[in-house]
C-alpha cells in the first residue's frame, strides 16, 4: 500500500514537470529535434535539469542498502551495448520524431485529449506487445 | 542552423527537468524501481505481482498535468505535428522500439545517464540520431 501511494506521488510530479517543461507540446519536441530548421533548444535544458536533479540524488541514494520502502533495488543488470538495444532504440527514435510523443508524455495527455491519445496510447502498446513477444 | 529564441522556455524546461528528474529520484529512494515510463507500462501487459504500483505511477502521471494547471493557473499548450493514419504508425514504432530496446527517455535519458550507465549512453545516442533524422527527413520530404 505505501508503495502505491509513492509511486502515485512520483508519477504526479512527473506528469506535472512534463507539463511545466514543455513536453506534452509535440511542435516543442519536435522543434527539438530539429536541429536543421528552427531549433528550440529548450528540451535539452529538460535533460539536463532531470539529471541534473537524479544524478546527484542518485549518488547518496546507493549510499543506502535498501529503499525505504522494499528490500532492495532493483536496478537494471545488463550492460552489454547490444543489437536489440540500438535496433529498438532507433526504431523508438523514428516514432518519436515522427509524431513528437515519448511514451510519457503519451500517458500524460491521456485525459488531456482523449480522443486523439486514447488511441495513440492503445496502438503503443500493440507495438509493446509485439516488442516483447519478439525479444522473448 | 538557427535557433528559435521565440520558442525557446530556458527556466520552465529547467524547472520541469527538475522536477522529472526528483520524481525519478522519490521512486528509487522509496520504492528501489527505476522511473522507466515505458518499462512501468509494458510490465502492466504481462501478468506480475507487482502492477498495483504501476497502475498507482501510472494514474499519477495522468493527474499530474492537471495539478500544474491547478498551481500555475495556466494552460497547457499543445500543437500536434501529424495527423491521419500516420500517427499510429508513430505510436506503434514508438511501443515497439521502447520494449525491444529496454527503454525510453526516461528510464535511459533521466535514470540511466544519472547512474552513469554506457549501456543507456548509447541507448540515448540511438534514439537522439535517429529521431533527428527522421525530422530532418520529414522537413526535406514534407
Amino acid at each position: 500500500m505505501l508503495m502505491m501511494i509513492t509511486a502515485l506521488g512520483a508519477g504526479a510530479i512527473f506528469g506535472a514537470g512534463l507539463a511545466l517543461a514543455g513536453m506534452l507540446n509535440p511542435a516543442k519536441v519536435v522543434g527539438f529535434l530539429d536541429i536543421f530548421g528552427m531549433w528550440d533548444p529548450s528540451l535539452g535544458l529538460v535533460m539536463a535539469g532531470g539529471i541534473l536533479v537524479n544524478a546527484t540524488g542518485h549518488y547518496f541514494v546507493m549510499k543506502r542498502n535498501r529503499p525505504v520502502f522494499d528490500a532492495s533495488f532493483d536496478l537494471p543488470s545488463s550492460n552489454n551495448i547490444d543489437r536489440p538495444l540500438l535496433v529498438g532504440s532507433a526504431i523508438f527514435g523514428i516514432g518519436w520524431g515522427l509524431a513528437g510523443y515519448c511514451p510519457g508524455p503519451v500517458v500524460a495527455s491521456l485525459l488531456l485529449q482523449p480522443a486523439d491519445m486514447l488511441p495513440f496510447l492503445v496502438t503503443l502498446l500493440a507495438g509493446a506487445f509485439v516488442g516483447r513477444w519478439l525479444r522473448s | 542552423m538557427e535557433i528559435a529564441w521565440a520558442e525557446f522556455t530556458p527556466a520552465a524546461s529547467f524547472a520541469g527537468g527538475a522536477m522529472i528528474g526528483l520524481a525519478a529520484l522519490f521512486l528509487m529512494l522509496l520504492n528501489g524501481r527505476v522511473m522507466g515510463m515505458s518499462g512501468i507500462l509494458s510490465g502492466l501487459l504481462v501478468k506480475r505481482p507487482d502492477w498495483p504500483w504501476r497502475l498507482a505511477f501510472v494514474i499519477g502521471v495522468i493527474v499530474g498535468p492537471f495539478i500544474f494547471m491547478a498551481v500555475t493557473g495556466a494552460p497547457i499548450e499543445r500543437q500536434t505535428v501529424m495527423s491521419g493514419p500516420l500517427v499510429y504508425v508513430a505510436a506503434f514504432l514508438v511501443g515497439l522500439g521502447t520494449a525491444v530496446g529496454s527503454g525510453c527517455t526516461s528510464g535511459h535519458g533521466i535514470c540511466g545517464l544519472s547512474r552513469l550507465s554506457l549501456r543507456s549512453f548509447a541507448a540515448v545516442m540511438a534514439f537522439m540520431v535517429s529521431a533527428v533524422i527522421t525530422v530532418a527527413l520529414v522537413r526535406f520530404l514534407g
